[in-house]
């Protein structure tokens, strides 16, 4: 009680909110982090996973390797970097990339590999070229799927970035590290509720964003049959 | 005819695992002319289709079109400059019905416009609703996707139209309707279609030509429909065209049969003898107020006002029609009178089945 009742004050205090090293800028630096992250893991996982669907060709590979990744603790990657590379924003958001591609491979290759080949048999036969066929067929075809692994990642990475005040750096996880030197309980457990609102509002968003990219022609909707 | 839209010489297809898909396949399709491939499951004729399109490369031997070597155009060109319809309509489903139609008008750089004109036109042609444009072809029936198939592999207009297995996924029905269609499109058209069919009474109905295909890619027979009927080429063949073709045969007959007179009753009650001055058999034929065949009354049936009791009727025959369509509406009648209508469905008369088979023998005579 004691606890819920600190954790509520802190987060209404009007001085958590204003000022250098305040909530709002919190949020923005741990928004930051992750949407840099988040666009580099698209930039590489992405065009990976359309070209694994769409030859075929490694599909085997991507699924161990991205396993393998799965399987690395954020934490322990975020040291080992620290120690090779040094202090600074780069070791964080590398571990939190390797974090996030392998939902974002995996679901992009997915999504293209389950596209119908009867489908891409009759877009071929059309006289589309295989670039044709990838952009105009696979791709929106493939949205859906890919996009539940970006959300999935995104998700992730929100909660994880947290790591990245492991290493001085500022995100919500600042609050988690200060709070923990100084065993601030209400201080800590504010912070996780403010890190599971934020990923549950970008989800929000990212969702919408994928109802707008996918064909009506696809969407699951059981009042489109007739 | 003289011109061959599509030349096929010599051409095999082997895969790496020794099987022969196509063995040693000579063919000409001639201009204008709808060619159907027919045989079972793995004779080859779908392969031998994509081969035409470039969907499939032969091991050996050349495909023309027009007098060109098809290997020598780059495969994007060459299927955009031919139709293509498949099994299961194939249609892209994040796209709508008119974009699906603009697929290769697009592809070809038309204008959106122009394109999506082009479509709305077409809709027309292949009998679907302008409506229907702007749906997904996940909410379109089995029949309409086909129709939205065909419309597809017409957009751009091309000389030639392939055609693999279009029909055989929808209902009966629908099929018959689509049959009909392709039918009437060909005659509008004038293009040179290959279709492809598991279907024999389908290739029967629909073929200028038939070439019959045989289990390891052998082309066992390539003739006019009723010459593969009547005179196969081989034990193959015979099989493959079934126990019926005498009777599928009787649908190149159209010999003249005598008509009888019936009685009719009409909705108000009314007896008369329709199509003769004696009326046969001693069933009475139920007619709607415009002389259309309603259905039949047993004799003995035929007193009363209750029209209920009436048997269905089976199907009809229009004079002018084959020997195969008046047998059956023979045979399918409760009465075994097989009932004559004209172009507007109103009764003429009615066909004895023995004055049915004296035309069949009147036309076997005529053709020895």
């Amino acid at each position: 009680m004691n606890l819920l009742a600190g954790t509520w004050q802190w987060l209404v205090d009007p001085a958590n909110w204003s000022g250098a090293g305040a909530i709002p800028s919190r949020i923005l630096e741990h928004l930051a982090y992750s949407g840099i992250v988040m666009v580099v893991a698209v930039v590489v996982a992405v065009p990976l996973g359309l070209l694994v669907g769409h030859t075929g060709r490694g599909s085997g590979a991507v699924i161990g390797v991205s396993g393998a990744l799965r399987a690395l603790p954020t934490l322990g990657l975020l040291t080992l970097f620290s120690l090779l590379m040094g202090l600074g924003l780069v070791p964080p958001l590398l571990a939190l990339v390797i974090l996030a591609v392998p939902p974002i491979l995996t679901a992009t290759y997915a999504g293209v590999a389950e596209v119908s080949p009867q489908v891409k048999d009759a877009a071929k036969a059309q006289g589309m070229t295989p670039l044709q066929v990838l952009t105009r067929v696979e791709m929106p075809l493939a949205l859906p799927v890919a996009m539940g692994g970006i959300r999935n990642a995104a998700l992730q990475v929100i909660a994880t970035a947290t790591v990245a005040a492991y290493i001085n750096l500022g995100g919500l996880g600042r609050y988690l590290i200060d709070g923990l030197a100084v065993r601030d309980y209400s201080r800590m457990l504010g912070s996780v509720l403010l890190v599971a609102v934020l990923a549950l509002a970008i989800d929000a968003v990212l969702a919408a964003l994928q109802r707008a990219l996918t064909s009506p022609g696809i969407r699951a909707s059981p009042a489109g049959a007739h | 005819m003289g011109n061959h839209a599509i030349s096929f010489r010599d051409v095999r297809k082997t895969y790496p695992d020794g099987t022969t898909a196509v063995d040693d396949l000579s063919l000409d399709v001639p201009e204008g002319s709808l060619t159907v491939f027919v045989g079972p499951s793995g004779c080859g004729k779908t392969t031998s289709l994509r081969m035409i399109n470039r969907m499939v490369e032969p091991t050996s031997g050349t495909v023309e079109v027009n007098g060109q070597d098809v290997s020598s155009v780059p495969e994007a060109r060459l299927r955009r400059s031919m139709g293509y319809v498949m099994q299961a309509s194939g249609l892209l489903p994040h796209r709508t019905v008119l974009e699906n139609i603009a697929t290769v008008p697009r592809l070809l750089g038309r204008s959106k416009r122009e394109s999506r004109e082009r479509a709305e036109s077409l809709l027309e042609t292949i009998g679907l609703d302008r409506d229907l444009g702007g749906r997904y072809p996940s909410q379109l029936s089995g029949g309409q996707q086909q129709r939205v198939g065909v419309a597809r592999a017409l957009a751009a207009d091309p000389p030639v139209l392939l055609m693999d297995e279009p029909f055989s996924a929808v209902d009966p029905v629908v099929r018959a309707d689509l049959q009909r269609e392709l039918l009437d499109l060909k005659q509008r058209l004038n293009k040179t279609i290959v279709f492809v069919t598991h279907d024999m009474d389908e290739a029967v109905l629909l073929g200028d030509r038939v070439a019959v295909f045989a289990t390891g890619g052998r082309l066992a027979q390539y003739a006019p429909p009723e010459q593969v009927l009547r005179a196969p080429a081989d034990q193959f063949v015979s099989d493959f065209v079934g126990r019926d073709r005498g009777f599928r045969a009787l649908s190149f007959d159209s010999h003249e049969v005598a008509l009888s007179g019936v009685l009719s009753r009409n909705h108000e009650g009314e007896t008369t003898v329709l199509g003769g001055s004696e009326a046969t058999g001693g069933w009475t034929l139920e007619v709607d107020a415009a002389g259309r065949p309603v259905g039949w009354l047993a004799p003995g049936e035929s007193d009363g006002a209750d029209t209920s009791a009436h048997r269905v009727g089976g199907s009809l025959y229009r004079p002018g029609g084959s020997l195969r369509s008046a047998l059956d509406a023979a045979l399918s009648s409760p009465s075994g009178l097989a009932v004559a209508v004209d172009d507007s469905g109103r009764v003429r008369g009615v066909l004895r089945p023995q004055d049915v088979l004296a035309a069949i023998e009147q036309a076997r005579g005529a053709r020895s």
